[in-house]
């Protein structure tokens, strides 16, 4: 991998600007970042919440998601990839979770952000939970993250860059 | 085999603590086996283990299916699917 990798597991707050600079800082070959920010919504399945409490497995975690990067960058020529993943308590409006990937052109960027996020969603070891009125309930795993991790390993698909 | 095992979210609330050192008996050698045993070993567990089929388990921070063999793990842990991101 040429560029820069980092992976990141935190409980204060991130600032987008300052990860996406990073990755350009000093370098004229990237001509496209792509980030994705994963932000904290007021509501569960249709109930409002007070705040979002995420449980991580220390070190796992990294590792996964260290590992997905990996993946990435043999798939798509990346130039460099950031991810940062908060844990603890989090309130709506508050970022969750972002990536961003630098590559020569927009479309490897794109890709490869998407199966980051798509594989950090159903491998990263993350869990969480809700606070309502009503107390605290563990978000359940959603098929439709799952089926979006398949698609990357659907024949075909690893060719598309 | 004096083992870590360690377990998260709904497992971690339901067994009652976020891990353990236990001796595990030579008869059981894969993950699913190991969620049998523990099953059998108290009402919290047989709360955490009753549906085998939606728990996740990783030997030494991998992920490992039910069959995956347990010899030489030095750390298992058992866990709810992921709902990071």
């Amino acid at each position: 991998m040429t560029g820069k990798f980092t992976v990141r597991i935190q409980r204060e707050p991130f600032d987008v600007a300052a990860e996406t600079a990073v990755l350009t800082h000093g370098r004229t070959d990237v001509g496209a970042v792509v980030t994705f920010t994963g932000v904290c919504r007021g509501d569960e399945a249709g109930e409002p919440i007070a705040a979002l409490t995420l449980e991580h497995y220390p070190g796992m975690a990294e590792a996964e998601i260290e590992r997905h990067a990996a993946e990435a960058a043999k798939r798509w020529p990346l130039l460099g990839a950031t991810v940062v993943h908060r844990h603890g308590r989090i309130t709506p409006g508050e970022d969750i979770v972002m990536v961003a990937t630098a590559s020569s052109h927009r479309q490897a960027a794109f890709a490869a952000a998407e199966f980051l996020m798509d594989y950090l969603k159903t491998r990263a070891p993350f869990w969480k939970q809700v606070e309502t009125t009503g107390g605290k309930t563990w978000v359940e795993a959603k098929g439709a993250d799952d089926a979006a991790a398949a698609r990357w390993r659907a024949p075909g698909k690893q060719a598309a860059e | 085999m004096r083992t870590k095992l360690r377990y998260f979210a709904w497992v971690r609330e339901r067994v009652g603590k976020p891990e353990e050192d236990i001796d595990i008996p030579p008869g059981v050698a894969t993950v699913g086996q190991l969620m049998t045993w523990l099953a059998a070993r108290g009402e919290e567990y047989a709360h955490a283990f009753d549906n085998p089929r939606v728990i996740r388990a990783a030997i030494d921070k991998t992920h490992v299916n039910a069959q995956a063999a347990i010899k030489g793990a030095g750390e298992i842990a058992f866990f709810p699917p992921m709902t990071g991101g």
